[in-house]
């Protein structure tokens, strides 16, 4: 909330805020219109979600995990993969329980946890290599660390993946680590998936839900925001066994009861439209990727180039970057604040370009082991990015 | 050491079970919903849906138009995130528009927040207000989920009825004639008493608290200190030239009530789910506490139609092309047309003075549906799911607005919604004079 304020100012280039300034593709629109002309489109639908789209979800669902899924039982849709994830929250943990959360995490995940009554477990990714990191991959969970963070408190350890801020795919054999854990302590994995289609070449989004033991006690996550490019549209769902979604459904009926119909309708229509072209490369979720692979490269290129260094995201949207190599001296800036939050309000008022610190991302005890990352959001126009190339270039000039 | 799944010796199917009851505490009590139920049962069976409150005809071409524009313009930033606690040009307006309202001036950043529906409104105030210890007063009958929210917060719900008194001979009963007694009102209020909820225009019965009975609750809410959650969604919806006070209007009010206003009822578009709270910032800043860590962001696109929409209104206010003229006009002619059709066939309507529902006494047809004795359903919901079984007529048991313990007081009344088409007026009398005539007829 705090650093949208800020670059809300148009003079600003805007890196920060993870939402695209693309259109989102324009039969999703045509959709929208067209459902909106429908009387009976425009008043409230099924609690849980509307027919037509837990059908259309069940179907692209069942097709990537390989089983069945039953849109009504196993399906709700929720205001935004944020209330998702406030609905498993809500439903599933409460007091005295413990929640494991990885760092850097996207930033509600604590404050919901703490909202249930909960305490959260920090363990961070580390970064695996001496040098200079050039990947997303190069952060990986200590397997030992991990298992020791879980107890018989642990009711869940929330996952992500692709992960935000850093941009990590996690690998089977990662994932693998994490199941056994799951399966060894019984406990549930929250699976954030919101950028389950942005993954580049080279790459493979697997679904931790799918690993054997983990169907019964995951609960993932997917956004309509992030894979049509409408984050204003607010609609997310949660996939998983009926025992579980059931939980769900309950905290639903008792928040908002229904979510709005005729965006339902419309995001029902595009992904049959998707659905159908699932073996063609033109089908939006691999275009969309393609799309964001070379914006994600030229990012990367002019980073560099400015003497960043940036560290090039598996999957997502974002990208995190080291701006220590710059050395810009902000020890006379008399705020208690991490050397991140410092650095990019420093940079929004002298470079007029924005980010997001990266210890906004982290638990307490890790806020120094990431203060000299800061993170830039790539799905953007090419005129953003031309004029993010332009600050960038002349950011060496000034220095000098 | 690695943990890896060599190293169990469990069969696999005891391994992937989650064993451990998994459901936090907090949903005891409120898995039970009698929406999910009774819209099942219309989607299956009824031929005339007077049940769930949606109207049947659509939104105003003026408000349809907004949202086409929005989401076809040149804009294409207005299909991504907006502010988290209202669309600029939505609560710039809504503050502009109800300041006028209540004569006050009220800041959109502070003093006003947009929510997913009013639900959403009202699940924020709960989550924000109640907790373990405290007492909610709820007037019955209520919207159902004003006992399930106050639970989840872990609050004590303490229920106070209308009581209805007897209409003259031959005169049909009208919601003003259930009211609030007094001293049983102030009794319920004790040290625990964190807030009272108050719906007016009334869900069910339709009933408009007049001054008088604002006033009442207002000075016990003064003087016990207490908060007032005010769903005020069916402001326009009120009948024969009856006015909606808002409660917060009143002294020593405003800074203790939150408003709270649907663009669903008042634009006749549920399926948008927009509302919105206003209220003391002191108040406010907890709402917004709620909200950004639990949906955060409500849907950009109906919010900036729904202001377009309002700022409309705010044009035409008072004047005869105001949608909140010409709704309420058309409403009155519906609920006067299914009161004639009630009253024909023997079911006894009480006359709502605002919303877009209306009760009815179904004595004169109990001896279709024999009652059970020793059942745990009300009378009124097995003769609910009998009428949409049988008769493909929906309606909602009144026993669905009342708390456990009082769900047999008023077990021979029915809820109808006559926001809808004339045809489906119509078919609705169809049915039930045909009813009608299979019970006269041997």
């Amino acid at each position: 909330v705090e650093f949208t304020k800020v670059a809300a100012d148009p003079s600003i280039v805007n890196l920060g805020q993870g939402l695209p300034d693309i259109s989102p593709p324009s039969y999703v629109k045509e959709e929208l219109a067209k459902a909106a002309a429908v009387d009976r489109l425009n008043q409230y639908t099924r609690g849980f979600g509307h027919p037509s789209l837990v059908k259309a979800l069940s179907q692209v669902y069942e097709r990537v995990c390989g089983r069945k899924i039953d849109p009504l039982t196993d399906i709700l849709v929720t205001v935004g993969a944020y209330g998702s994830l406030f609905s498993t929250i809500q439903a599933l943990i409460e007091e005295g329980d413990e929640v494991i959360i990885i760092e850097p995490f996207y930033d509600c995940y604590e404050p919901m946890v703490k909202m249930a009554g909960a305490k959260p477990v920090f363990i961070p990714l580390r970064y695996k290599h001496d040098g200079n990191s050039a990947s997303s991959a190069d952060w990986v969970l200590d397997p030992a660390e991990l298992e020791n963070k879980f107890n018989s408190k642990t009711k869940a350890i929330i996952l992500n993946t692709p992960n935000n801020p850093i941009g990590k795919v996690f690998t089977r054999e990662e994932l693998q680590v994490i199941a056994d854990l799951c399966i060894k302590h019984d406990t549930l994995c929250i699976s954030d998936e919101v950028y389950e289609w942005m993954v580049y070449k080279g790459n493979k989004h697997i679904k931790i839900a799918t690993l054997p033991g983990m169907w019964e006690r995951t609960i993932t996550i997917g956004s309509a925001g992030k894979t049509y490019s409408v984050t204003g549209w607010k609609l997310g769902w949660s996939i998983g066994p009926p025992n579980l979604i059931k939980h769900l459904q309950v905290v639903h009926q008792n928040t908002l009861y229904t979510c709005p119909t005729p965006l339902q309708e419309a995001l029902a229509q595009a992904f049959w439209i998707d659905f159908k072209r699932m073996d063609d490369p033109d089908c939006y979720f691999y275009s969309l990727s393609r799309e964001l692979e070379s914006k994600r490269d030229r990012m990367a290129q002019l980073l560099q180039e400015a003497g960043l260094k940036p560290v090039i995201p598996d999957g997502g949207y974002f990208m995190i970057v080291d701006v220590s190599t710059l050395n810009v001296d902000l020890s006379d800036v008399d705020e208690k604040q991490p050397y991140d939050y410092k650095f990019v309000k420093w940079m929004i008022r002298s470079k007029k370009l924005s980010a997001i610190p990266l210890s906004a991302f982290c638990g307490p005890e890790t806020k120094r082991q990431f203060e000299k990352y800061i993170r830039f959001c790539f799905i953007k126009k090419d005129s953003t990015l031309d004029a993010a190339e332009v600050i960038l270039k002349n950011w060496n000039k000034q220095m000098a | 050491p690695i943990a890896t799944s060599e190293t169990f010796k469990l069969p696999f199917s005891l391994q992937a079970k989650m064993s451990r009851p998994v459901q936090a505490r907090r949903l005891e009590g409120v898995d039970k919903n009698i929406w999910v139920e009774f819209v099942k049962l219309a989607a299956t069976y009824s031929k005339v849906n007077l049940g769930q409150g949606f109207p049947d005809f659509p939104p105003p071409d003026f408000l349809k138009e907004a949202f086409v524009r929005a989401l076809s313009g040149e804009n294409h930033m207005l299909h991504q995130y907006t502010r988290a606690f209202g669309h600029p040009p939505l609560v710039k307006i809504l503050a502009q528009f109800f300041g006028k309202l209540l004569g006050r001036d009220l800041d959109p950043m502070t003093n006003v927040m947009v929510t997913v529906g009013a639900y959403q409104a009202l699940f924020c105030c709960f989550q924000a207000f109640i907790e373990e210890g405290d007492e909610v007063i709820i007037i019955e009958p209520f919207f159902d989920c004003y006992e399930s929210m106050t639970k989840m917060a872990g609050g004590t719900p303490v229920f106070v009825p209308l009581r209805p008194k007897t209409p003259k001979d031959g005169k049909l009963m009208s919601s003003e004639d259930w009211k609030l007694d007094p001293a049983e009102l102030a009794s319920k209020f004790s040290e625990r008493t964190k807030a009272i909820v108050l719906n007016s225009p009334n869900n069910p019965l339709g009933k408009v608290f007049s001054r008088g009975e604002l006033e009442l609750i207002a000075d016990l809410c003064v003087k016990h200190d207490v908060l007032c959650i005010s769903d005020e969604v069916y402001e326009w919806l009120v009948y024969d030239g009856k006015e909606h006070i808002r409660i917060a209007s009143l002294p020593g009010m405003w800074d203790r009530t939150v408003i709270i206003g649907s663009a669903g009822k008042t634009f006749s578009a549920t399926g948008w789910k927009v509302g919105w709270t206003m209220g003391p910032n002191r108040l406010l800043q907890h709402l917004r506490n709620v909200h950004q860590n639990s949906v955060y962001h409500c849907a950009t696109i109906a919010q900036e139609a729904v202001a377009q929409g309002f700022q409309r209104e705010l044009e035409l206010y008072g004047k005869a092309d105001s949608y909140f003229i010409q709704l309420p006009r058309e409403l009155q002619q519906k609920r006067d047309w299914l009161v004639q059709s009630l009253d024909a066939v023997g079911m006894k309507p009480i006359i709502p003075e605002g919303t877009y529902f209306l009760v009815a006494d179904i004595s004169k047809f109990k001896s279709d549906i024999p009652d059970v004795p020793d059942s745990d359903e009300p009378y009124d919901s097995r003769f609910a799911k009998w009428m949409v079984k049988n008769k493909g007529l929906a309606a909602i048991p009144l026993s669905a607005f009342y708390s456990g313990a009082h769900k047999s007081i008023y077990n021979h009344f029915i809820r109808f919604c006559f926001a809808k088409e004339e045809a489906t007026l119509k078919a609705a009398n169809d049915i039930l004079q045909k009813w009608k005539q299979e019970k006269t007829s041997p």
